[in-house]
């Protein structure tokens, strides 16, 4: 079998809801071996609903939701409100290279799992904790979700339709969040490689969506301006927009950036008279007169199917690509040969489709190997053949309710 | 209305030899009135210099003083008399320009230097040329045009690689002098037109011609490094040489700059494969290959006559010129069609040809406006139509020996 | 403060390298404000000519750049784009002189051409300088400097005659064009005053150099004869009587012209009178200009060759000179700059520039005792007047940032 890259780390996952999870799935399809700590008494809610799509389900294993996000996965239960389970926490983390943990900041710290304690039953410890505005701070006791993420970050105040309200991103800021996680957790590790040191990473979500909107920050730092939102216009490039296309709610999104592409794109839709116009006849006169533009080329894609206009322009060398709904993503040929999403089998909920590793190396394969697990299903392997408790001890705290 | 453009302009012209007779003749060819000063003490010194038809010399049979002095009037006045500094001053009396190249003392020795020209006409503009400047330690010391290129450094950098410095093929510094000094009293002219106010311009020839070399100026400014002669080389590109083409004495410059001109000369060659060689594969490349490369281009030129090269050359978009001669200037196609050539009768030497004017106006063209003066031919339009004065008056002044 | 002989007129220059830009450095030291339009991102090709300081290309350090660009204002402009014309001609509106180096065809199909700028501005002087002027079959013929020198006939009079043709460097023949540029300029402006009128003012390079070959021409009309490639008259025979060239000495190389009996005769006595050249005959100005005269004369060459070697520079140079003989040294960049009599008249003239810092440059061509030649400013950076210029007409930043962007400006 071929090897994966981080063969051989372990990863004690105290992570809930998204952000913490997504990140610790991504070191697992990377091939860690992530140990999900979770408790039955108060179960990772992604396993009771969706909060974006709204469904409740029938119990801790049925959520499709909680699949997506947790395959890999191992999952032991402890109920973390009684000493002996924090004492085991502590032995699952000095069996592992990372801990990550997505509480609000202080939690860890109340439960004997701080990042002192731990490094205590593990030196070379590397603990992320993620939060929604940080580690310290006079905010970082507040509770946050990824609308909230996206808003203080500033993403939110630049998304949306100029004359609408800002555009909170919902759950997609926590998986950007993660994917920064994932990265500082991946640089922690090859420092430790390096020297042997670990340490402990302070992560506000807030931050990670921050720093995607620099200029920004720097039209604000050096010109005194605070940007708006400009719906899909773009700083100078036109046409830049989606156009409605035939059949119902089917757009396209076009983007033209030089006077090659923009002649390009005028032959593809037949030269009609008004792209010779004085108004269209420089990049800078296109910008100023986008509405126009925008109107006029809309009356061309109308005609098409928004994957007819992306196969035409395409073919001219201009960037067109459909926006695609989530059962066209599914159904994109593309997509499909990219083997994008896998099927991957559950025991409770059955077939399930799911968004396969996003990226493709060439020695390491990266991949989805098992179904996001149930509700304690590797209690006996964790506790019984890694810390290496005998099965009678095992079933005492199970009976104690330590193992829940 | 005028078609020349400097037609309400008159000058009075002491200059000798060539720069300042440079600067006159263009300004005579623009319409401006040149009363040359001479006498026949001490002819100009140009009258002395070859070519003369069938090589007998005489007073109004140079060539050289043909093309430097037509369209000029000439009066001959004995300036070591009063009468003739009186008459002089009447002159400049009605005139606007006043050109000399004297050394100081001289001009001084006639009374009319500046200042006390001034004082018959106070907005007369003055222009002294000397080869180092009214001022300065050296201001006394004496040089020609070859003199002034060696001091300004650009004789240094002329000559072939191997080889001593080389005076020029002709002595540059004087028609350069000759430029600059009518740029000049064409500035002043428009500065007195819009204010009434003349001035003095001092010309120094050295540092006039000292402002054409630039690089090799800013070379030592900026890094210390004294640049030496590289023939014909250029600083990076290559091919750029002058090469042998069919016949005696016969050569052809060629010049490529890119990488399209270099394509474009390998194809007209028909593609040898040399010019596939990979020393020659881009400009830096070539540069560093030149001498082999020039060997190989010389192969092929010299299967052909200059102009032929020019011709496949130029037609690909490729700079080739022929070295042209003397007798190949005055056939030449394109100066001819540019009526650049003048044939001009004069009385003693005949139809010559000559150069014209090198700045075409579309609406005021400058032109020939006749032969060289004979020594003395215009005293009486000057002493009669001018000053007013009588035939009895003239004549008396002629047998004193002040008009001489 | 000093007058300025063109204060008010207002210069366009859409030109690069040399023949434009010298043209256009000698009005606007004369007062003339001269805005440069160059393209965007790239700029003038002398940019990156060089020299740079520490040999460090950079495109805002370009000693050729910084030398023949100084004292005018930059704007960057893209005229092939329709926003950039029209800026253009705009801009064109509020001038009195275009000065241009494109090839005659490229400025007929941008539309800037004369008939079309003339309607513009009717009292605009257009100066246009190319290769071979605006007509003609070489119109369209491509030449850089070493072409130029070789079609003109230069390059073939100089070098020696054994050997192929030489180049006279660093771009001469684009000053040569550049100041006739001037001349045709200034004429025309002279004459738009008392007429109002404009007009175009056609430059052909060709044309420039084939102006001052001094007796070639002639010598073809007079004797159908071609003069060949030498070191002035002295060699037209083949001998050397009087020195007129170049000669090496003990620590370097002077300039000798002896053009005169008196000069000869004080030349004899600086070399200590040797007996070689002490002959009367010697002393007759016809043994320079006439070749029958020539054949028969001695070839002194060699002898005042190797008699010239003994001397130093200094020595000859100021010994000469006390003897009224045309003696100079031949001097290198770092000998020009140190020239006493070119320091003394503060020739060289120093301005800061915020990139390239405090550089000496080649000063005033010539003095004008009321409007003295000036420099005011250092060369510009790449665009570095695009919001002084544009504001005037009527563009606010954010345009500018916008247009800068759509790759206008």
């Amino acid at each position: 079998m071929a090897r994966t890259p981080l063969e051989g780390i372990r990863i004690a996952d105290f992570t809930w809801a998204w952000a913490g999870p997504y990140a610790t799935m991504m070191l697992g399809f990377m091939g860690a071996e992530v140990i999900k700590i979770e408790s039955r008494k108060r179960p990772d809610h992604s396993r009771m609903r969706s909060l974006a799509a709204g469904p409740t389900f029938g119990g801790p294993d049925q959520a499709p939701i909680f699949n997506d996000l947790n395959l890999n996965k191992m999952s032991v239960t402890l109920d973390m409100t009684q000493p002996k389970a924090v004492e085991l926490g502590k032995r699952v983390v000095s069996i592992s290279d990372v801990v990550v943990e997505n509480f609000r900041p202080g939690v860890m710290d109340k439960l004997g799992l701080g990042y002192e304690a731990l490094k205590e039953v593990k030196p070379d410890i590397i603990m992320l904790s993620s939060s929604a505005v940080g580690g310290i701070g006079p905010d970082r006791q507040y509770v946050g979700y990824a609308p909230t993420f996206s808003a203080l970050g500033g993403l939110a105040h630049l998304t949306g339709y100029p004359d609408g309200p800002p555009i909170p991103l919902m759950g997609s800021s926590d998986l950007r969040s993660a994917a920064t996680s994932t990265f500082a957790i991946l640089t922690a590790l090859y420092y430790r490689a390096q020297t042997g040191e670990g340490q402990h990473i302070d992560l506000s979500s807030t931050e990670t969506i921050a720093v995607l909107i620099g200029e920004a920050f720097l039209e604000y730092t050096m010109n005194n301006r605070v940007p708006f939102r400009e719906g899909n216009r773009d700083g100078i490039m036109a046409p830049h927009n989606c156009y409605p296309c035939q059949g119902d709610s089917n757009w396209v999104s076009i983007a033209v950036a030089t006077e090659e592409e923009w002649q390009a794109l005028c032959h593809a839709i037949g030269n009609p008279h008004w792209v010779s116009d004085a108004k269209f006849a420089d990049a800078y006169r296109r910008w100023q007169n986008q509405e126009e533009l925008d109107k006029l080329i809309g009356e061309w894609t109308i005609n098409y199917t928004h994957r007819e206009v992306m196969e035409m322009l395409q073919k001219a060398g201009v960037a067109a690509v459909p926006s695609l709904s989530g059962l066209e993503l599914w159904e994109d040929p593309h997509l499909r040969e990219r083997v994008f999403a896998k099927e991957v089998q559950h025991p409770a909920i059955g077939k399930r489709i799911v968004v396969n590793a996003p990226w493709k190396f060439s020695a390491t394969p990266a991949q989805v190997s098992r179904y996001g697990p149930l509700l304690g299903e590797h209690n006996e392997y964790v506790f019984g053949e890694l810390l290496g408790m005998p099965k009678e001890e095992i079933q005492r705290l199970m009976e104690e309710g330590v193992i829940d | 209305m005028d078609r020349y453009a400097l037609s309400s302009i008159r000058i009075v012209d002491f200059t000798w030899a060539w720069a300042g007779p440079y600067c006159t003749k263009l300004l005579v060819d623009m319409g401006a009135e040149v009363i040359k000063i001479e006498t026949n003490k001490r002819p100009d010194i140009a009258r002395w210099m070859p070519p003369f038809p069938e090589e007998i010399p005489g007073l109004n049979r140079s060539g050289r003083f043909n093309k430097r002095h037509r369209g000029k009037l000439s009066i001959t006045l004995d300036l070591t008399t009063e009468a003739g500094i009186d008459l002089i001053k009447k002159i400049i009396g009605v005139s606007d320009v006043i050109t000399e190249n004297y050394s100081r003392r001289v001009m001084k020795k006639f009374g009319l230097e500046y200042e006390a020209v001034m004082e018959i006409r106070p907005d007369i503009v003055y222009i002294s040329l000397s080869a180092f400047g009214t001022t300065g330690i050296y201001k006394d010391y004496v040089a020609y045009g070859p003199n002034q290129a060696a001091m300004s450094g650009l004789a240094n950098l002329t000559g072939y690689r191997d080889g001593p410095p080389i005076s020029f093929g002709t002595a540059l510094a004087d028609p350069t002098a000759g430029l600059n000094g009518a740029v000049a009293v064409l500035a002043a002219l428009y500065h007195r037109s819009k204010t009434g106010k003349g001035q003095h311009i001092d010309l120094s020839q050295t540092e006039m011609f000292t402002c054409l070399v630039g690089q090799p100026i800013m070379d030592y400014v900026m890094n210390g490094r004294v640049l030496s002669r590289d023939g014909n080389r250029d600083q990076i590109m290559a091919p750029h040489n002058f090469y042998r083409c069919k016949g005696e004495d016969k050569w052809v410059s060629i010049a490529i700059a890119t990488d399209e001109e270099w394509q474009a000369f390998s194809h007209a060659l028909g593609d040898p494969p040399w010019t596939k060689d990979e020393r020659f594969s881009d400009q830096l490349s070539r540069w560093q290959n030149q001498e082999e490369l020039d060997r190989l281009v010389e192969a092929w030129t010299m299967d052909h006559t200059h102009y032929e090269v020019m011709e496949i050359l130029q037609k690909v978009g490729v700079a080739a010129m022929p070295a042209l001669n003397g007798e190949e200037i005055c056939h030449n196609p394109q100066l001819r069609e540019r009526g650049f050539l003048v044939e001009v009768d004069h009385p003693e030497i005949g139809k010559r040809l000559m150069p014209g004017v090198s700045m075409k106006l579309s609406e005021t063209p400058g032109a020939i406006r006749g032969s060289a003066p004979l020594l003395g031919e215009h005293n009486h339009y000057v002493f009669g139509q001018l000053l007013g004065m009588s035939p009895k008056e003239i004549l008396e002044l002629e047998e004193a020996g002040v008009i001489y | 403060m000093p007058e300025k002989a063109l204060a008010g007129v207002k210069v366009l220059e859409y030109a690069d390298l040399i023949s434009g830009p010298y043209c256009s450095k000698l009005l606007s030291n004369l007062g003339a404000e001269v805005i440069k339009v160059e393209e965007p991102k790239v700029g003038d090709r002398s940019r990156s000519a060089g020299p740079f300081p520490n040999d460090i290309p950079d495109h805002e350090k370009s000693g050729l750049f910084l030398y023949l660009n100084a004292n005018k204002l930059g704007i960057t402009l893209n005229t092939k784009t329709e926003t950039g014309l029209a800026i253009f001609k705009e801009l064109v509106k509020g001038v009195d002189i275009v000065v241009e180096n494109h090839p005659p065809q490229v400025m007929e199909d941008v539309g800037l051409n004369y008939p079309l700028l003339n309607e513009i501005n009717h009292h605009l002087i257009l100066t246009s300088i190319t290769p071979f002027g605006q007509n003609g079959p070489y119109r369209d013929y491509k030449a850089y400097d070493i072409n130029s020198q070789a079609a003109g006939g230069l390059a073939y009079v100089t070098g020696d005659a054994e050997r192929e043709p030489l180049l006279t460097p660093w771009g001469q023949a684009g000053y040569q064009a550049a100041l006739n540029a001037a001349v045709g300029t200034l004429s025309a402006l002279y004459w738009r005053e008392a007429s109002g009128s404009g007009q175009h003012v056609d430059i052909s390079v060709h044309e420039c150099i084939a102006s001052i070959l001094g007796d070639v021409i002639s010598f073809y009309s007079y004797m159908m004869m071609v003069r060949p490639r030498c070191n002035t008259i002295s060699d037209l025979a083949g001998v050397t009587v009087w020195p007129v060239d170049i000669y090496e000495c003990k620590n370097g190389y002077v300039n000798i012209c002896v053009l005169e009996p008196h000069q000869w005769r004080s030349f004899v006595d600086l070399i200590g009178n040797p007996d070689w050249a002490t002959d009367p005959r010697l002393e007759d100005r016809r043994l320079l200009y006439e070749s029958t005269e020539r054949q028969e004369a001695p070839d002194l060459g060699p002898l005042i060759k190797e008699t010239l070697k003994r001397y130093t520079v200094d020595e000859l140079f100021h010994g000469g000179q006390q003897r009224r003989i045309p003696i100079t040294p031949v001097n290198d960049a770092q000998g020009a700059l140190t020239f006493p009599q070119l320091n003394e008249r503060g020739f060289f003239v120093e301005i800061d520039h915020p990139k390239a810092g405090r550089l000496r440059y080649p000063g005033a061509p010539f003095r004008l005792s009321e409007t003295p030649w000036s420099l005011d400013r250092p060369a510009p950076l790449l665009g570095e007047h695009n919001e002084e210029v544009y504001s005037r007409m009527g563009y606010t930043k954010n345009d500018l940032v916008k247009m800068a962007e759509a790759g206008i400006i």
